[in-house]
């Protein structure tokens, strides 16, 4: 197994269980090349990666272009203020002129789920979902697998707590998907009102809890979402201060974890909301891995996707 | 000029017909209905059907011409082609149309459109409150006059309970039916797929089933104090039914009707494609809903299959789900879905199907009765049973060819569609 199956990833459930492995291993050396003086690997050269970034997004569009860049390919960001789809193009035609420009590889984020088929119907390109509305992130759930993989060696078995707005949460939905396809037990935390409606859905591994105490000290992983206020159109729980107080973690909250536990966020925190300041400062090494982790990661998944073999890295 | 109609299976349990008969057309009305061989004619057109089968003319009660303000999508001409092409004598067409039919000059025109253009009898339901805005009543005496027969702010629930009580209690003077398309907006808000597995599978805000179920209660509730007749539109959830048979237990005069989608697709139709083309409102509901439908328009507690024929251009839905229209064509489709999977399938009588398609529409609209006999209108559907075929995008006579069934292979197909014993289809050809 040196090639991945899939021809884009939109989905995690579009990746094997081996193409989710080998994508972990490809960016695990990856990784070892981004902590070396000269980052830069020629393996695409040639190639041209385009950022369609439709939503506003700094961290993670920044992550892409720096994982193309690494990989000397001729990235390019084709963002929504600048973009055509202001002047009401549709993404239809939007897809179809960026294919006419012969991109290899495309990136998209967009606020609407499903829109990464639209361009795999309109391109010849491969397609990566950068974040598709309410429903996917699927290089957000690899970074987070590849460092809870790096963090307890393996993925199976672990015990996974996700607190927040799992209902609109495209990272819960792509995380779930990942640790569930590698055996991880899964409890989402959270108040009624940002539960999807049917988690059941993801089948027995996953459990729902509305009581984080109860959960806390049986967890290896407390993973945080962020509270997103833009997307939440009706407000699901009556002030931030009395989610903190239900759902949010600090050093008390922290105490009752286990000792090699860890805490996790996809960034960027809330302070005070999700975690206080202080949790934020002692969880700050591994949230700080997890962007790290992220290039290599999407760094390993451009290779891939565009032909690259694993053999193929060691220079 | 006369026309014969030979050796057709005529069926009609209105008059407790099954039989194969020769069926004498003149001056637009059935002369005489017999036995093969027993009808003549002294001079005129003979047409053998030896194979179809011939049912009083099938109605539609939930179609969107939408002329005027959107022929881009549709117009009367276009749609009545796509109805006769369906196999449909007769439609009943929506307000929301842009201006809204919400006053007599609106109803007018698209009935003055229809004596031009159509190829089937247009009939016109008329906005319930003015604008479809749920505020204030629409001048329903009016468009009585200018021949509206139904009112309906279809395509949004009336919010306020007080208005709607008001509304029905006015349209009760006029011994008209108000249509309900029922839909809580505090509890549907911006969802576009059932609430439950396929809004968590695909990330989609949520149109949870007591969205309509509490609207349908609720008028349920005002059809009692008010007794204006109600009609639920495009029910599609199995509590919905409950709640229609509870009423009509009741002795309280409510009917409603299912659209083919709802009869034959739910939410697990819906995959990563996020095809626009099975995005409907209310949307596809839970196989279980599904198969509860069947049943009870197999049984006559859903009393009429209705399309919601709903055009949209190709542009309007070739974009991303959340941002793409509601709705499916119908017209073209809904014969071969229903005869086949129901029919055919051994689920339904085909004099269940005549009276769900034929007869229900036009007495929950308080129309004249079609019935194949003697002295009635010349108002048929001929279909070939046997025949299969493919719905394919480049065959619809709609202007909109976004049907969710494309690609499905239909067993049934209208041949022959006679409107005032006129032809309006004839051998599978549209007449112009």
């Amino acid at each position: 197994m040196s090639t991945l199956s899939c021809k884009h990833v939109l989905n995690m459930r579009d990746m094997t269980v081996e193409d989710i492995y080998l994508t972990l291993d490809v960016a695990k050396s990856f990784k070892e090349i981004n902590e070396r003086p000269i980052k830069k690997l020629p393996t695409l050269r040639g190639r041209t990666v385009v950022n369609f970034f439709l939503e506003p997004s700094t961290r993670t569009r920044t992550s892409f272009e720096i994982a193309a860049k690494r990989l000397s390919a001729d990235g390019v960001n084709f963002a929504a203020s600048a973009s055509a789809t202001a002047k009401g193009e549709s993404l239809v035609d939007t897809a179809q002129t960026l294919d006419a420009m012969s991109c290899d590889l495309v990136v998209i984020r967009h606020k609407y789920a499903g829109s990464p088929h639209i361009l795999t119907q309109n391109m010849r390109a491969r397609i990566i979902n950068g974040g598709d509305g309410k429903h996917q992130h699927p290089t957000q759930a690899l970074l987070d697998l590849f460092t809870m993989r790096e963090r307890f060696g393996k993925i199976e078995g672990l015990k996974v707590g996700i607190v927040g707005d799992i209902a609109h949460s495209r990272v819960a939905g792509s995380l779930v998907e990942g640790l569930t396809m590698l055996g991880a037990e899964v409890t989402l935390i959270a108040p009624p009102t940002l539960l999807p409606a049917r988690p059941d859905y993801w089948g027995t591994s996953v459990s729902v809890s509305h009581k984080i105490d109860d959960v806390l000290p049986e967890l290896d992983v407390l993973y945080m979402l962020r509270i997103q206020l833009e997307r939440i159109e009706q407000a699901p729980f009556p002030s931030l201060r009395e989610y903190a107080r239900l759902f949010g973690v600090g050093t008390e909250r922290m105490a009752k974890m286990k000792p090699d536990a860890i805490i996790m966020h996809p960034g960027p925190v809330n302070r005070g909301v999700e975690l206080t300041s202080e949790a934020v400062d002692a969880a700050n090494n591994l949230l700080l891995y997890q962007v790290n982790a992220g290039v290599a990661v999407r760094m390993a998944l451009m290779y891939l996707l565009l032909g690259g073999k694993p053999e193929g890295i060691s220079e | 000029m006369a026309l014969l109609l030979k050796n057709a299976r005529c069926v009609d349990p209105q008059v407790e017909l099954d039989a194969i008969c020769d069926v004498l057309v003149r001056d637009g009305q059935i002369a005489q209905i017999g036995k093969p061989g027993t009808v003549d004619m002294a001079k005129g057109v003979q047409k053998d059907l030896s194979g179809r089968i011939l049912i009083p003319g099938m109605m539609d009660m939930h179609v969107h011409l939408r002329e005027p303000g959107y022929e881009y999508k549709e117009d009367v001409a276009s749609g009545s082609r796509a109805a006769a092409k369906g196999g449909f004598t007769a439609v009943l067409c929506m307000p929301n149309t842009k201006p809204v039919i919400n006053d007599a000059t609106q109803v007018a025109y698209v009935i003055d459109k229809a004596q031009l253009y159509a190829r089937t009898n247009i009939y016109v339901a008329g906005a319930l409150s003015h604008g479809l805005k749920g505020e204030a009543l629409s001048e329903m005496g009016d468009m009585v006059s200018s021949g509206a027969i139904a009112f309906t702010d279809d395509g949004r629930g009336v919010q306020d309970s007080g208005m709607m009580r008001r509304a029905m209690d006015y349209a009760k003077q006029f011994n008209v039916p108000v249509l309900s398309h029922c839909q809580d907006e505090g509890l549907v808000a911006n969802g576009v797929v059932n609430e439950g597995l396929v809004s968590t599978r695909l990330g989609l805000a949520s149109w949870p089933a007591a969205g309509e179920e509490i609207q349908i209660a609720r008028d349920i509730a005002l059809c009692e104090i008010t007794g204006c007749a109600l009609h639920v539109q495009h029910i599609s959830t199995a509590r919905g039914v409950d709640l229609v048979r509870a009423a009509k237990n009741a002795g309280l005069p409510v009917t409603c009707e299912v659209t083919p989608h709802h009869l034959f697709l739910c939410e697990d139709d819906l995959d990563e494609r996020y095809d626009t083309n099975l995005k409907m409102n209310p949307p596809l509901r839970t196989r279980d809903d599904m198969l509860a439908l069947q049943t009870a328009l197999t049984e006559g507690i859903i009393d009429c299959v209705a399309t919601d024929h709903a055009p949209h251009a190709a542009h309007e839905k070739a974009l991303e789900f959340e941002l793409a229209p509601f709705g499916t064509i119908g017209l073209e489709t809904a014969l071969g879905l229903v005869y086949g999977n129901l029919v055919a399938g051994g689920k339904m009588t085909l004099a269940s199907m005549i009276a769900r398609m034929s007869v229900a529409p036009r007495r929950i609209l308080g129309l004249q009765a079609v019935r194949l006999e003697e002295g009635n209108v010349a108002d048929l559907t001929i279909f070939n049973p046997d025949i299969l075929w493919t719905v394919r995008a480049e065959d619809f006579c709609s202007k909109s060819k976004n049907s969710a069934f494309l690609g499905l292979e239909l067993k049934g197909r209208a041949t022959d569609v006679y409107v005032e014993g006129y032809a309006s289809l004839e051998d599978g050809k549209v007449v112009d």
